[in-house]
């Protein structure tokens, strides 16, 4: 079976925003929640990158492992999913999650959040497959239709990519040896030499 | 003759050890260095390199360095859950401790608590009223202290049930109810914990306000931890209102472990106050749970002492009066002072007595 995985590549990402669009359409997501959200590190400085981040869908999530209702399962395409129904809303997953996937619709006193919300690769949830309760808790299933994420789909430099592990590596391993990957290849002295 | 041949015999082999093993040290090091005699340095090593080039940094690589340390970035999207962070390192340590040693040690611990408190129970048995009770009593603690101590100490017990529960529910209870049925009692202790908790502080905090003055540390709880409390040598340690061991729950239980679990407690509770991390919280977490089971733990021991170790101590919690003679025995230095302050000792009977009258007119004002 194949494990589904994201790869964002930031020499492509041009910081369009597309991804985030897509996913917040697709799934109807609330305001304040944000299932992928881009990153740029260096903003506005030389060597600016940009990076679009949702659920990794680990391997070993460190959401699954600390969740107190265990809450959260990996289908067997190794996408990361959880039960709506179970979760209690504790925040431990957000606190355990390297890149801030889980999200929440309210932040209130007495630690009221409400359900944790997260990407779901476009894979639904536990609920009946293109059901209403499917679609209210979790967005659409496009997995089930045979399609990708939105996100990747739709992304316009194909920075972004989405789908099996092993064909998404292909790609970008490609994608590095066409490129070459030493900084003695690009930037600004390799372009215009030391002294401009 | 001979000794002194065979002492002399000894010294020169180990004159001859010393010498041995300090030519091995100075050959070790001269020896590698005979290439410096046949050429200089750079013709042994050979010329001098620049690596530098080959070894400068590439900025794509700085950027994920960065960001693998947890370096923000800029990021459009808003949220109360949105970070800037493109990998935070904080939670895969909490996870690891959290499933780790948190539940392992902390389980195990408390385990072991209730064990040796069995044991303990089973071996020693109950402390009894020495010459047993006397049928006089006085009062040890008022009205109001008392529903301090009750509120406080019913809310402790909800709050480490439904804590544990969260903690070790995953282990122990979905095995047993299953997934849903965890959940939902999850839902609910979590709800009742995060209510409760404030409450149950300001119950803490009163206390300390309180009864700090009952728990100065003095001369006598010295002699109080020698005997044991009263385990060692067959006469009672003197004590007065709180004796060595109530006062170490005072302070290392109510006082530093409660002002711990209050302080993380509140920083779990109200994240809308907006300071809190990932980092603040995976860490308050990490404390919060760690001084809540010490505390727990301490707490079995405070509760069988109080109930089930020691003869005539609970209804100083529950009606508010105690026996003299167990007065006498535990706080002796308290129940002289109460009689030089011109406390006089009540008989049971007339409590009953004074009681029994007034239920039939039904409204005498109690």
């Amino acid at each position: 079976m194949a494990r589904m995985k994201f790869l964002c590549d930031a020499e492509r990402c041009i910081e369009c925003q597309a991804c985030v669009t897509a996913c917040k359409n697709e799934h109807e997501v609330p305001w304040g929640v944000n299932r992928r959200r881009v990153i740029v590190m260096n903003d506005g400085r030389p060597g600016e990158k940009a990076v679009s981040v949702a659920c990794m869908h680990c391997t070993d999530a460190p959401c699954a492992a600390v969740c107190p209702v265990d809450c959260f399962y990996t289908t067997a395409d190794g996408i990361v999913l959880h039960d709506k129904d179970l979760c209690i809303g504790c925040g431990y997953c957000f606190y355990a999650c390297p890149f801030g996937a889980p999200q929440y619709p309210q932040q209130s006193a007495f630690g009221v959040r409400g359900k944790m919300d997260k990407c779901t690769f476009c894979a639904g949830g536990p609920e009946e497959v293109h059901s209403s309760a499917e679609l209210t808790k979790y967005g659409t299933n496009r997995v089930e239709q045979g399609k990708l994420p939105l996100c990747a789909e739709m992304c316009s430099t194909k920075a972004l990519l989405a789908g099996d592990g092993d064909i998404v590596a292909d790609i970008y391993r490609k994608r590095i040896i066409t490129r070459g990957g030493r900084p003695q290849t690009w930037g600004w002295e390799a372009a215009y030499g030391e002294d401009v | 003759m001979k000794s002194q041949a065979q002492a002399l015999k000894a010294s020169r082999r180990w004159r001859a050890m010393l010498w041995s093993l300090f030519a091995i040290i100075i050959l070790a090091m001269a020896l590698p260095s005979i290439g410096y005699l046949v050429a200089d340095a750079a013709q042994v090593y050979g010329p001098e390199r620049d690596f530098s080039e080959e070894r400068a940094a590439n900025p794509r690589s700085e950027m994920w360095r960065d960001a693998r340390f947890g370096e923000g970035g800029f990021t459009t999207q808003t949220g109360p859950y949105v970070t800037n962070q493109m990998i935070a390192n904080i939670g895969e340590n909490w996870r690891q401790v959290r499933t780790g040693p948190m539940t392992t040690i902390g389980g195990w611990f408390l385990i072991a608590v209730l064990v040796l408190i069995s044991l303990f129970f089973a071996v020693v048995g109950r402390s009894r009223i020495e010459g047993g009770r006397s049928g006089m009593t006085v009062v040890r603690w008022k009205g109001y202290e008392r529903f301090l101590h009750w509120f406080t100490a019913l809310s402790f017990i909800v709050l480490a049930i439904t804590g544990l529960s969260l903690l070790f529910g995953r282990y122990v209870l979905i095995p047993i109810v299953g997934h849903s049925g965890f959940a939902g009692y999850a839902q609910a202790a979590m709800y009742v914990h995060n209510f409760l908790g404030p409450a149950f502080s300001v119950g803490v905090l009163f206390m300390i306000v309180l009864w700090a003055k009952h728990n100065i540390p003095n001369r006598t709880d010295v002699q109080w931890f020698k005997q044991g409390g009263g385990i060692i040598g067959n006469k009672h340690p003197s004590a007065g209102k709180m004796n060595g061991g109530e006062k170490v729950w005072f302070w290392l239980g109510v006082f530093t472990l409660g002002l711990i679990v209050i302080v993380s407690g509140f920083i779990l509770d109200f994240p809308n106050w907006g300071f809190q991390t990932r980092e603040i919280m995976a860490w308050s977490q990490g404390i919060h749970a760690v001084a809540a089971i010490i505390w727990i733990g301490f707490f079995f021991g405070h509760a069988y002492i109080g109930t089930l170790g020691t003869e005539g101590a609970l209804e100083g919690m529950t009606r508010g009066r105690v026996d003299t003679n167990w007065a006498k025995q535990h706080h002796d230095l308290w129940y002289e002072d109460l009689i030089a302050r011109g406390e006089r000792p009540v008989p049971e009977s007339e409590l009953e007595g004074a009681k029994a009258p007034s239920q039939p007119a039904g409204q005498s004002g109690h």
